[in-house]
C-alpha cells in the first residue's frame, strides 16, 4: 500500500517498457497491479465456492455494458402510442426485433440480472460455510451485504422499465409498502411515486436510479469490497489464517499470487458459467416464466390487476416473509410487521460477523449444530422462495410462518448454538 | 430435531395442495413448417388484423417465411401502404372499447404472454380460439371455456360451426361449419403456429446461434483448462 518503498517500473528498452516506466512514475500503475494481482497472495486451497466473486464481478461487467446499449434505443415514456401500447414497452420490442442484436443484448441484460442474484446468494453462501465474514473480515462482508442492498434496488428499479403488468404491478405492491409506515406513509409514498399512481413520473426516476444512481454507488461498493478484502486478505476453505505462517521473503507459506494462479483458474470458471448463462439466454430465455415472466409480456395497464401478483423469484423469500405477518398486534398494522420483517430479514445478514461465537470459522471444523442450523436454514429459505412464488392460501402462508421463524431463528440463536457447538480442532496450516 | 426435519419436508406438499387447473391442449409444433406458417400469417391478416394490431411486426419481415415482398404486397397487405410498415390498424382504441367493453389487445407477442405452468402460449391460443360456445347470457352470444365472458365474439364460427358447452363442461358441435373438425383444428394449428413465430421471428435463429456458441465455449473450456492445468502443476 505504501506507494513509497514500492520499485518503480524500469523500462527494458522497448517502445511499452517506456511507456509503461512513463506512466508508472506519475501513476501507481505497478503497485496497483501488484497489490492486487501478481503479489496480491491468495490461499492455494479455493475450491469450487470461490469462483463466484470473480464470476459476479464478470455479471456487473455483462449488465453495465449490455445496459449501455439499451439505454441507447430504451424509451424510459409511459405515454401510449397510436397502436394503444406504452412506448416504453413497446420500445422494448423494438430493440428485440428492429435493433441490430438488439435481442441478444436484451436476454443478456434480462439473464444477467437473475444470473447476478444466482452468484451472489452463491458467494454469500460461501461466506457462511467458511466463515468468511468473522474478524478480521467483518468490513469484507459489510461492503457485501450493502453491494447486496443495492443490487436488489438495482434489480427492483430495473425492472419496471419493461412496462409489462408485473413490472406496474409488482413496483405497485413494493411501493405502497412504503404508505405503511405510520404517520407520513402516504406523503411518503407519493413522494417516491411523484404521483397518486404509478406513472410517468416514477417510471422516468426509477429509469435514472437504474442506470445512475445505484450503478454508481455499486460500482464504488465493489471497489471497496476488494480493497477492504486485499487489505486483510482472503479467507479459505480450512478457516485459518495463512500470514500468520510466512516463509522468509515475508510470503506466506500457503498463499499463490492472484495472477497468474487464480486469473487462469478463474477463467475456467468463466468459461462454464458462460456455458449455463449461453443455455438460458439461447434456449429458455424466459427461464420457464422464472426470469422473465409470462405476464410481463402484457403492456401495463392500470386498470387491469393482476388475479396473482409474484415478484421475480430472486425477492420471493423475503415476499414470502412479508406476507407471513398476518396479525396485528402491539397498535402496528400487519402490513407493518410485514415491512419490519422483510427489512430485518436483510438486515440482519449486517450482524453475522457478531453473532457467530463458534471458535471454527470453516463448516469442516464446526460442530454439528452449526452444521444442522445452516442446513435448516437452506431449506427454510428455499421453501419461504418458492412460496412466494405461489398465491397465498391458508397452508401456504402457515408454512412461510414457521419458515419465517426458522429463518430468524438461525441468526438469533447462533450466539447460543455457535457457543455451545463441539468443534473439531482447527489445522495451523491449509489441508489442501 | 428430526421431527422438525420431517415437518419441514411435507411443507411444501401442504404448500401444493391448492389450485385451480386449467387443462389445455397441445398445440401442434409448426415453428419448422413454412408452409403452415404461411397460411396461418394468412389467416392472421384475413381474420384477426382488423381488429387486433401487431404493432411490433413489420409485413416485410413476412419475408422470413419465403415470401417475397412483392408476394406479401400482392397477398397480405390490407391496411398498410408500405412494406416496411408494421401492422397496424385503422380502428381507432375509443371506438373499440365501445364496441366490445375492451380495446382489443396488440398480438405481436401474445403467444409469450399468454404461457403459464399450465402449457405454453401456443397451447392457450390453440385451447380458446377453438374454445368457443354458444351463450346466449352474453350480449355477443358467445364464450369461452379458458376465457369466460370474454369480449371477442367468435370470428371463426362459419368455418368451426356453432359449438355447446354441457354440465359437464364438455363442447359438443351442435351445427356443423364450412371446414371439418380436423380441417379447422389445422387451420388454428397454424395461425397459433404464425402466432408464436411472430412473438420472437428470430427464436428459430437464436436456438441455431447458442448451438454454434455453446461449441466454440465448450473448445475454449479445453484450452483454458489446459491453461489452468500446465500452471497449476507444481501447486501442491
Amino acid at each position: 500500500m505504501a506507494a513509497a518503498n514500492v520499485e518503480k517500473y524500469k523500462s527494458d528498452g522497448t517502445v511499452v517498457g517506456g511507456l509503461l516506466e512513463w506512466v508508472d512514475a506519475r501513476f501507481p500503475l505497478m503497485s496497483l497491479w501488484n497489490d492486487h494481482l501478481a503479489k496480491y497472495y491468495a490461499p492455494k486451497n479455493f475450491n469450487f465456492w470461490y469462483f463466484f466473486g470473480s464470476l459476479a464481478l464478470m455479471v456487473l461487467v455483462i449488465q453495465i455494458v449490455t445496459g449501455i446499449f439499451l439505454v441507447m434505443h430504451y424509451k424510459p415514456d409511459a405515454s401510449l402510442n397510436a397502436s394503444g401500447v406504452p412506448v416504453a414497452f413497446a420500445s422494448v420490442e423494438y430493440i428485440m426485433r428492429d435493433v441490430h442484436w438488439g435481442w441478444l443484448i436484451r436476454y443478456f441484460h434480462s439473464t444477467g440480472a437473475s444470473a447476478f442474484f444466482i452468484v451472489v446468494y452463491l458467494h454469500m453462501f460461501r461466506g457462511m460455510l467458511y466463515g468468511s465474514y468473522r474478524k478480521p473480515r467483518e468490513l469484507v462482508w459489510i461492503f457485501g451485504v450493502i453491494i447486496y442492498l443495492c443490487l436488489m434496488g438495482e434489480a427492483f428499479v430495473g425492472y419496471l422499465l419493461p412496462w409489462g403488468q408485473m413490472s406496474y404491478w409488482g413496483a405497485q405492491v413494493i411501493l405502497n409498502l412504503f404508505s405503511a409506515i405510520p404517520l407520513i406513509g402516504n406523503e411518503l409514498a407519493i413522494w417516491i411515486r411523484g404521483d397518486y399512481v404509478i406513472g410517468d413520473a416514477t417510471l422516468n426516476r426509477m429509469f435514472s436510479f437504474h442506470v445512475i444512481a445505484i450503478p454508481l454507488i455499486l460500482v464504488g461498493l465493489v471497489a471497496a469490497h476488494i480493497m477492504a478484502l486485499h487489505e486483510v486478505g482472503s479467507n479459505n476453505p480450512d478457516g485459518v489464517e495463512i500470514k500468520k505462517h510466512k516463509g522468509p521473503d515475508g510470503i506466506p507459506l500457503d498463499g499463490i499470487p492472484f495472477h497468474p494462479y487464480y486469473t487462469v483458474k478463474d477463467i475456467v470458471g468463466v468459461v462454464v458459467f458462460l456455458m449455463f448463462f449461453s443455455v438460458i439466454v439461447f434456449f429458455m430465455p424466459e427461464g420457464g416464466g422464472y426470469f422473465l415472466e409470462f405476464n410481463n409480456f402484457f403492456p401495463a395497464d392500470p386498470l387491469v390487476t393482476p388475479p396473482h401478483i409474484a415478484p421475480v423469484w430472486y425477492f420471493t423469500p423475503f415476499y414470502s416473509i412479508l406476507r407471513a405477518n398476518t396479525v396485528n398486534f402491539f397498535w402496528i398494522d400487519a402490513k407493518l410487521w410485514g415491512v419490519i420483517f422483510m427489512g430485518l430479514g436483510v438486515m440482519v445478514f449486517f450482524f453475522l460477523p457478531w453473532l457467530d461465537r463458534s471458535p471454527a470459522k470453516s463448516i469442516r471444523y464446526r460442530g454439528p449444530l452449526y452444521k444442522g442450523a445452516l442446513a435448516i436454514f437452506v431449506v427454510a429459505f428455499f421453501i419461504l422462495g418458492y412460496l412466494g412464488m405461489l398465491a397465498p392460501t391458508p397452508g401456504r402462508t402457515l408454512v412461510s410462518q414457521i419458515c419465517t421463524i426458522i429463518y430468524f431463528a438461525f441468526f438469533l440463536l447462533m450466539p447460543i448454538y455457535t457457543s455451545l457447538d463441539k468443534c473439531k480442532a482447527v489445522p495451523e496450516r491449509v489441508t489442501g | 430435531m428430526k421431527k422438525l426435519l420431517i415437518a419441514l419436508l411435507s411443507a411444501p406438499l401442504l404448500a401444493f395442495a391448492s389450485g385451480a387447473e386449467l387443462h389445455l391442449d397441445k398445440a401442434p409444433d409448426r415453428s419448422h413448417d413454412q408452409a403452415a406458417l404461411q397460411n396461418g400469417a394468412k389467416v392472421f391478416v384475413n381474420y384477426c388484423l382488423n381488429c387486433h394490431s401487431a404493432s411490433y411486426y413489420r409485413y416485410n419481415r413476412l419475408t422470413d417465411l419465403g415470401l417475397t415482398e412483392q408476394q406479401i404486397k400482392d397477398n397480405l397487405m390490407f391496411a398498410s401502404e408500405k412494406v416496411g410498415e408494421t401492422m397496424t390498424i385503422a380502428m381507432r382504441r375509443a371506438d373499440a372499447k365501445k364496441w366490445f367493453g375492451a380495446a382489443p389487445p396488440d398480438l405481436t407477442v401474445i403467444a409469450r404472454a399468454r404461457a403459464s405452468e399450465f402449457g405454453s402460449g401456443a397451447d392457450w391460443l390453440y385451447t380458446y380460439l377453438r374454445g368457443f360456445y354458444r351463450d346466449d347470457a352474453r350480449p355477443t352470444g358467445w364464450n369461452n371455456t379458458v376465457f369466460s365472458n370474454v369480449g371477442m365474439p367468435h370470428i371463426l364460427w362459419e368455418l368451426q360451426g356453432e359449438q355447446t358447452l354441457d354440465h359437464e363442461h364438455k363442447l359438443t358441435l351442435a351445427k356443423p361449419g364450412l371446414m371439418p373438425p380436423q380441417e379447422f383444428d389445422a387451420m388454428v394449428g397454424d395461425l397459433v403456429g404464425f402466432l408464436t413465430y411472430m412473438g420472437e421471428p428470430l427464436a428459430n435463429f437464436r436456438k441455431q446461434l447458442g448451438i454454434i456458441v455453446l461449441i466454440f465455449l465448450a473448445v475454449l473450456f479445453v484450452f483454458s483448462y489446459a491453461l489452468k492445468r500446465e500452471y497449476w502443476k507444481d501447486i501442491h
